[in-house]
């Protein structure tokens, strides 16, 4: 299983790219972290999400004070 | 006097001195408020993507805006410093601001962590905007920690009371060397004003505007208020008049040659 | 505009003295490049030589006008721009005006304390040829080094006055006055004093180092004018020619460890709105760099000296002198003034109720001549002063006028912890 945005999902063994198709991620909008590093956009292909990762997936929103 | 005044931020020039939040507004309204405010510099939030409603609110910020992503929600400087990386990495360039609480209550910056996120970032490259409670000390080891500016708090964030901490704000204005930007409070645009008259580099912005019966034309409002105020710092206040009454021996009767 | 004639040739001079004396006097490309540093001197980095010389050079005080002063002395905070108008001709108008305004602002952060110390000087001898002083190395006078018993000798006298701050200094000569000399005099100092300064040659930061864990609290250098090319005709030879090197100093001073430094300019040698303008923005720089240090600030006057009695300020009379001092601390209120013995009675009375916070008593401005000028027993074996003093009360005398014209004497506000 892989924590993805604090949900366990059964993920393993997909790569981050297929995932992010899979649920309609906007690819521009986001930007990705797994285990406390940042996934480079052009690595997301390549990257093949393992059980027990913890991923982060965020996005700009409105914010101020 | 100089009749180009420009605020230069990590190596950048910008003729507007209002920072506008983004936070609490309706979509639609955001274009309307940058362009009323005439601002430079739009502060944005971090959060997980919501892949329910694909709406992203940089299609409604115009192009030639500033980004400034904040670290809100971190609770200590590690947690910055993702949520700082992560935004650098969404590819809207280097600037950050840092807001570190640890008070759900009164959402007071938390200074100690501030210094250390500071300087991890400002080393990694951010240009590094920090958020915090108008210290003295503090303020010195941010500047030392490479911070682009800092950010003083007027009064607690999202009370529009205004310059509750004037006199701290001050302090910081006469001995800080980098830009102070007011950050946090300030409620109306005559408190903006004021801490413009008073040597502020720029005003940061949001709930008083985004909570405004009509929000564009409050944020017209600010920003002819900065304005005033910037214009009134340049051309050096006049004599305020009611200093106490004057000793009634002169004291310079002693002099000779 | 008058002009000191500082030349003066001792006929105990050598001819071949003589003849390199005169050398330096009339052909400045005999003399060094005094913008280099000499072998051995520690040049630290720091911006603020270069921000206070082009603050100063680019000073046009006769720009200013009635307004700008007016608004200078009743602006909550005073800028640089409000002080240059404080400084500038505009001012003299104003001049009560100011002082009502520097007497609020001492009293805010003073109260109406004044601290009261005195100068011990244990060396006169001196390598440098500095031209209007009277311990210069070709001036003819009675040289004299105090050893270690001579010193503690003084000390117990001053000490036995009541005094608990005194002020060490030595003329400027490394090889006579060494830094091991000057530290056991500290350690001397310490168990007898409460507060020791040190007004000598600048050292590096590691000398500094060493003499603070002596015993000394704070050092004073006197950069004597600000304008270095002014500085190049006036100090002819020896160390103290190199001009940055003398800048630094009390950087160097915090970087050993000093609570305290002191700066001045002696004015009367150049123009002096300018060198006031520097004197201060060298504290307000330093300051911002290094907040938790205490400043304080001097104005000594030109004064006469042995073998050239005509040696005077010029054109800063009282006058002018007074506008200095409240023009210091209207745009400084924290920052410690002291008023020389320089000045005359009635002019220190009247200063430390407006704007100066510590002034010395029972001065001698000789060597190891104490016990005479305390006690009244005659000493032939003493060394010569190194200016004439105009104010000669003792310390009785001064804590006993301080506290009638309403003052509170202090003899010391530290506590060692």
């Amino acid at each position: 299983m892989v924590q993805i945005n604090g949900e366990s999902i059964d993920a393993t063994g997909k790569t981050l790219a297929a995932y992010l198709k899979e649920n309609n991620y906007i690819i521009e909008g986001i930007a990705v972290e797994c285990n406390e590093k940042i996934i480079p956009r052009q690595k997301y292909s390549e990257f093949i999400l393992s059980d027990g990762d913890i991923v982060e997936i965020v996005s700009f929103v409105g914010g101020g004070q | 006097m100089d009749n180009k005044d420009t605020f230069i931020l990590g190596g950048k020039e910008f003729k507007s001195r209002f920072i506008l939040g983004s936070g609490k507004y309706s979509m639609e309204l955001i274009k309307a408020a940058v362009e009323n405010a005439g601002a430079e510099i739009i502060t944005l939030a971090v959060r997980r993507t919501n892949t329910k409603k694909n709406e992203n609110i940089l299609d409604y910020i115009p192009d030639n805006v500033t980004l400034l992503p904040n670290t809100s929600g971190a609770r200590d400087a590690k947690e910055a410093v993702r949520i700082a990386r992560m935004s650098r990495e969404l590819g809207c360039g280097d600037f950050v601001k840092i807001e570190i609480m640890r008070d759900s209550k009164y959402l007071l910056p938390d200074n100690a962590e501030t210094i250390k996120a500071t300087e991890i970032l400002a080393g990694e490259g951010f240009v590094v905007l920090p958020y915090m409670y108008p210290d003295i000390y503090a303020a010195r080891s941010l500047v030392d920690a490479g911070a682009a500016a800092v950010m003083p708090l007027a009064s607690p964030i999202g009370s529009n009371k205004g310059l509750a901490t004037k006199d701290f704000i001050q302090i910081l204005i006469d001995e800080i060397d980098i830009p102070v930007i007011i950050d946090a409070g300030i409620g109306k645009p005559s408190q903006a004003c004021e801490a413009m008259e008073m040597g502020a580099a720029a005003i940061m912005a949001n709930t008083a505007i985004a909570t405004a019966g009509d929000i564009p034309v409050m944020a017209g409002a600010f920003k002819s208020a900065i304005e005033a105020g910037r214009n009134a710092y340049l051309a050096g206040l006049g004599r305020v008049l009611e200093r106490g009454a004057s000793a009634s021996d002169p004291l310079t009767g002693f002099l000779r040659d | 505009m008058a002009q000191n004639q500082f030349f003066v040739d001792s006929d105990k001079l050598s001819s071949s003295a003589l003849e390199h004396k005169h050398l330096i006097e009339n052909n400045p490309s005999a003399r060094t490049n005094h913008m280099e540093y000499l072998e051995g001197m520690e040049k630290i980095s720091s911006d603020i030589m270069d921000k206070v010389l082009g603050e100063a050079g680019r000073f046009d005080y006769n720009k200013y006008n009635a307004e700008d002063v007016k608004r200078a002395i009743n602006n909550e905070t005073c800028s640089i721009e409000d002080f240059k108008a404080l400084l500038s001709p505009a001012a003299k108008p104003f001049l009560e005006e100011m002082a009502q305004r520097a007497k609020a602002e001492t009293s805010k952060h003073f109260g109406n304390t004044v601290y009261i110390f005195t100068p011990l000087y244990i060396a006169n001898f001196c390598e440098n040829y500095c031209i209007y002083c009277g311990f210069n190395c070709y001036n003819d006078i009675n040289r004299k080094k105090l050893d270690m018993q001579e010193i503690e000798h003084e000390m117990k006298i001053i000490a036995d006055s009541g005094i608990e701050e005194i002020l060490m200094l030595t003329g400027e000569s490394r090889s006579q006055s060494n830094i091991e000399y000057i530290g056991e005099a500290c350690k001397l100092s310490r168990k007898y004093f409460r507060n020791t300064g040190l007004e000598i040659y600048p050292v590096n930061s590691d000398e500094y180092k060493y003499l603070h864990e002596c015993g000394a609290d704070y050092v004073t250098v006197f950069q004597e004018t600000y304008d270095a090319d002014k500085y190049e005709t006036l100090h002819l030879t020896g160390h103290k020619r190199v001009f940055p090197y003398r800048f630094d100093a009390q950087e160097r001073a915090i970087i050993g460890g000093m609570r305290g430094v002191g700066i001045s300019a002696l004015l009367g040698l150049a123009d002096f709105r300018k060198d006031a303008l520097a004197t201060a923005l060298h504290a307000y720089y330093l300051q911002r760099k290094y907040p938790h240090v205490e400043y304080s600030l001097s104005c000594p006057r030109l004064r006469p000296i042995i073998n050239n009695d005509k040696i005077n300020p010029l054109d800063i009379r009282e006058k002018e002198l007074c506008q200095v001092l409240c023009a210091y601390r209207i745009f400084l209120p924290y920052v410690g003034i002291t008023i020389s013995s320089r000045e005359q009675k009635h002019f220190r009375d009247g200063i430390v109720k407006i704007a100066a916070t510590k002034i010395s008593a029972g001065v001698s401005t000789g060597i190891g001549d104490h016990e005479s000028k305390y006690n009244g027993l005659e000493d032939e074996n003493t060394g010569d002063e190194q200016f004439e003093i105009s104010d000669s009360r003792s310390f009785d005398e001064m804590y006993n006028d301080m506290a009638s014209e309403g003052l509170q004497p202090v003899l010391n506000d530290y506590v060692y912890v």
